[in-house]
C-alpha cells in the first residue's frame, strides 16, 4: 500500500539522509539498495553551483529520488525560514524538512522557534516536515500551524539510541492525523521495524546507513525492516502472556 | 625543444613526480600548468597515513596506501638527494586519540577494524598516552599508537620535485591547457587534479577542505612530536607539528568548490584542537585556507590509459592522499609509460571503472588489461594529438544547468511493497514482499528471503 505524504504517493517507507556517506559510490548502491523514493540533503552541505558534476546531486539526480531539502544546522527560526527559502529556489521544490536546533550537544529540537518557523513556512506556501520532539503536544501544535507531517526524533541525531519513548511515538500517531515520519535515533534495523509497529507511516534515517561499516546491507537490512514492522504493525500480534500456551493441542495423542 | 616523449599536465606533486621519474628514465618531458604547486598540495598537511585512513570498504585504496607509504623512506632520501631540499620528512608516528567516551567508542570502533585487516594500530594505556605525549588534555579518554604513519611538509616537497624534476631535464611551460588535443607529445598524462575533470570528462569533483596553521610562540618547536588525530565531541581533527614551529590544523570536508573560510569551520578546528592540546590555545594563528581535493566517486585515484584515447594516462582524483600516494603514482606511471604495460597493482584503479552507473551490478570489475599505453620506447609514431571524437564529446562533463533540478518521484512502476498491511487493514500475504517485490538489490545477488 502506497504512502501519500504532500499530495505525492510513495511506495517506500524509507526516508534517507545523505549526511556521514564517507564514499559517494557506496552512497549511491545504499540509496538503490534501500528503495528509498525520497531523500534528504541540507543546502549547506552541497554547492548548487553549476558545473558540479560527478557530486551529491549528479548521484541524487541519477538515482531518481525526490529530493528532501532541510534546515540542518540553523538555530532560529528566522535562519531556518531564511535557509528554506534558499533551499526551494536552489531546488525548485516547496517541500522542505525544517530543522531548528536548540542545543549542540543533543541537537534536539527547539519547539517554541520550530513552531514559529513552521507557521511561516506554512503561509509562504511550502510543505513542511518538521523535525520535533517526541512531544504529543507540540506535535498537534505543529499540525494545527498546516504541517504536512511530523517526524518526531527517536533519540538524538545520530547516538544510535533507538525509540527512547516508545509510548510518546505511539501517543504521536493517535493524536495527529498527517503521516508521522520517525525521524533520528535509529541504530539498526531492529529499531525501524520498531518504529512502523507503533504505527509509524515512515522512517527517516541517515547515520544508521552512512556510518555503518557496510551500508549497502546496512540500507538493505532497513528496507525490509520498514517493510516487516509495517505488515506486523496491521497482522495484529498476540497478546503478551506470563506462562506458556501450547502451541500444540493435546487431542489426538496417542495413547501409550 | 624537439616534439616531447611526455606531456605531463599540472604541476602539482603528482605530475612533478611523474615528470621527474620520466626525465630520469632518460625522456624527453615537458610540464603544463599556468600555476604550479596551486592547487590541493598548498593547503595539504602532508600526512602519509595508510593506518589512520584506513577505512570500512577501501580495501583496495587501503592497500595502494600502504604499497605508497612503504615506499616513501626511499623516496624521500632519493629527493632530497636530486634537489638538495630537506623535506620535512618525520616519522615520529601518529597518535589516534577520542576526547569523551563516545569519541573513544567511535575511535576503537575504526582501530578494531584497521587491525583486522592487519594494520599496525597498538592501543595504550592511559599512562603510555601521557608519556608519549605530555601535551595532551587530561581529559582525553584514550589513545592508539598508529607508528608507521608518518608526516612529510607538503610545501617543501612541491620545490623539490620541481628541481629534481628540472634537473633531470623536464621543462616547465607555463600556461594553461584548453584541451589534450593542444599538446605535441606521444604520451600525455593527465595530473591535472580538479582540473581533471573538464580536459578527460572523468568523475573528479572538488572537495573543499578548510585548514589553519598555527604557530608556537616565540619561534619555539611546538610542544608535541607526535601528529595527533582524533575526535573530539565528535569533530575529527588532525594536528600536525612541524620543527620550524608550525602546526597544521583541519581539515572540513564540504561537498563546495568555493575557497572561502567560514568563522564557524574556524571555531569547529580551533576547539576541537585546543580541546585535545590546550597549549595551542597560546599559538598565533597565523593562515586560514581552504583548499579543493580532487575527490573521485569511490575516493580512490583514477590511474592509467583513458578509455579510447590511446596515449592518454590519468593519474589523477587523488582526494585526501595525494601527498602519500606520490611515490606509487609516479613510479607505476613512468613505468606504464616507458612499458606499455600496466602494473597489477593498478588494476583496481582503472579510468574505466566509472563507465557503468552503481546499481546495475555492472561495476568496479575492471576487465582483464587490454590496450596499454603505447610505449614510447620504440613506438614514435603514438598519435597522441589527434583526439579520438566519441570520447571527449560524450565522455565530457556537461555543466549542471543553473536552472533548478525538477524534483520527479522515481519512475511509476509499483513495488509490491508489504501490500494490504496498512494499520488497520487485513492481514497481508507476507509472501507478497519476500516474493514479488524487486527486492533484489545487486544484479546477480540471492534475495536473502527466498
Amino acid at each position: 500500500m502506497t504512502f501519500r505524504l504532500g499530495g505525492v504517493e510513495f511506495t517506500s517507507r524509507l526516508i534517507l539522509g545523505t549526511g556521514g556517506a564517507a564514499n559517494l559510490h557506496v552512497l549511491e548502491e545504499a540509496i538503490h539498495a534501500s528503495g528509498t523514493e525520497l531523500v534528504t540533503l541540507a543546502l549547506r552541505r552541497v554547492d548548487t553551483a553549476p558545473g558540479m558534476g560527478g557530486g551529491l546531486l549528479d548521484l541524487l539526480d541519477r538515482c531518481g529520488v525526490r529530493l528532501l531539502p532541510n534546515t540542518a544546522g540553523c538555530y532560529t527560526a528566522v535562519e531556518a525560514v531564511k535557509v528554506a527559502r534558499l533551499a526551494r529556489d536552489a531546488f525548485d521544490t516547496d517541500w522542505i524538512k525544517l530543522e531548528v536546533i536548540g542545543d549542540e550537544r543533543t541537537l534536539l529540537p527547539d519547539g517554541v522557534e520550530l513552531l514559529r518557523a513552521a507557521e511561516e513556512l506554512v503561509a509562504d506556501g511550502f510543505t513542511v516536515l518538521p523535525y520535533t520532539s517526541d512531544d504529543p503536544v507540540l506535535a498537534r501544535r505543529l499540525v494545527d500551524v498546516g504541517c504536512a507531517g511530523v517526524m518526531p526524533a527517536g533519540a538524538p541525531i545520530g547516538s544510535g539510541l533507538g525509540i527512547s519513548n516508545p509510548h510518546h511515538i505511539r501517543l504521536i500517531r493517535q493524536t495527529v492525523e498527517v503521516p508521522v515520519i520517525l525521524d533520528a535515533g535509529i541504530g539498526t534495523a531492529s529499531e525501524a521495524a520498531l518504529a512502523m509497529e507503533l504505527g509509524c507511516d515512515a522512517v527517516m534515517l541517515a547515520s544508521a546507513v552512512t556510518r555503518a561499516a557496510d551500508p549497502v546491507a546496512m540500507a538493505t537490512a532497513m528496507r525490509y525492516a520498514v517493510q516487516a514492522g509495517r505488515l506486523a504493525a496491521g497482522a495484529g500480534r498476540i497478546p503478551r502472556r506470563h506462562h506458556a500456551l501450547a502451541s500444540t493441542p493435546d487431542e489426538g495423542r496417542p495413547e501409550l | 625543444m624537439a616534439r616531447a616523449d611526455v606531456a605531463v599536465v599540472g604541476a602539482g606533486p603528482i605530475g612533478l613526480a611523474v615528470a621527474w621519474r620520466c626525465a630520469a628514465r632518460g625522456l624527453r618531458v615537458t610540464v603544463h600548468d599556468p600555476a604550479p604547486g596551486s592547487g590541493a598540495s598548498a593547503v595539504a598537511a602532508g600526512m602519509l597515513a595508510p593506518v589512520a585512513e584506513a577505512y570500512f570498504g577501501e580495501r583496495e585504496l587501503t592497500g595502494l596506501l600502504v604499497e605508497s607509504a612503504a615506499r616513501w623512506p626511499a623516496f624521500a632520501a632519493e629527493l632530497t638527494e636530486a634537489s638538495g631540499v630537506e623535506l620535512g620528512y618525520r616519522t615520529e608516528g601518529t597518535l589516534l586519540v577520542g576526547l569523551t567516551a563516545d569519541d573513544l567508542a567511535e575511535a576503537r570502533r575504526l582501530w578494531a577494524y584497521q587491525q583486522e585487516i592487519g594494520l599496525p594500530v597498538t592501543p595504550l594505556r592511559p599512562s603510555q598516552l601521557r608519556d608519549r605525549e605530555p601535551a595532551l588534555a587530561p581529559r582525553v579518554r584514550g589513545g592508539a599508537l598508529a607508528a608507521t604513519d608518518h608526516q612529510v611538509d607538503p610545501r617543501l616537497l612541491v620545490p623539490a620535485l620541481r628541481t629534481a624534476a628540472e634537473r633531470a631535464g623536464a621543462v616547465l611551460v607555463p600556461g594553461p591547457v584548453g584541451t589534450l588535443s593542444d599538446l605535441d607529445a606521444a604520451v600525455t598524462v593527465v595530473a591535472a587534479g580538479c582540473g581533471a575533470a573538464a580536459l578527460t570528462g572523468l568523475p573528479i569533483r572538488p572537495v573543499k577542505g578548510q585548514v589553519l596553521r598555527l604557530r608556537a610562540p616565540g619561534g619555539a618547536a611546538p610542544g608535541f612530536r607526535h601528529v595527533i588525530r582524533g575526535y573530539a565531541d565528535g569533530e575529527q581533527v588532525y594536528l600536525v607539528p612541524r620543527s620550524g614551529g608550525e602546526v597544521v590544523v583541519g581539515a572540513t570536508v564540504e561537498e563546495r568548490r568555493d575557497t572561502d573560510v567560514s568563522a564557524g569551520a574556524v571555531l569547529r578546528l580551533l576547539r576541537a584542537a585546543v580541546d585535545l592540546v590546550p597549549e595551542l590555545a597560546e599559538y598565533d594563528l597565523v593562515e586560514t585556507a581552504a583548499g579543493l581535493r580532487p575527490g573521485t566517486p569511490d575516493n580512490a585515484p583514477i590511474l592509467g590509459e583513458l578509455p579510447g584515447r590511446p596515449g592518454v594516462l590519468v593519474a589523477a582524483g587523488h582526494h585526501r592522499h595525494g601527498i602519500v600516494l606520490t611515490p606509487v603514482t609516479a613510479d607505476l606511471i613512468a613505468d606504464l609509460v616507458t612499458t606499455g604495460r600496466p602494473d597489477p597493482l593498478l588494476a583496481p584503479f582503472r579510468p574505466d571503472r566509472f563507465t557503468s552507473p552503481p546499481g546495475t551490478g555492472a561495476t568496479g570489475a575492471p576487465a582483464a588489461s587490454g590496450s596499454a599505453a603505447s610505449a614510447v620506447a620504440g613506438s614514435g609514431s603514438a598519435a597522441s594529438g589527434a583526439a579520438v571524437p566519441g570520447w571527449a564529446a560524450s565522455g565530457a562533463v556537461a555543466p549542471r544547468a543553473a536552472a533548478p533540478r525538477a524534483a520527479a518521484p522515481r519512475a511509476a512502476a509499483p513495488r509490491a511493497v508489504a501490500s494490504g498491511a496498512a494499520a488497520g487493514g487485513a492481514g497481508g500475504d507476507a509472501a507478497a514482499v519476500a516474493g514479488g517485490d524487486d527486492v533484489t538489490v545487486r544484479t546477480g545477488e540471492e534475495d536473502p528471503w527466498n
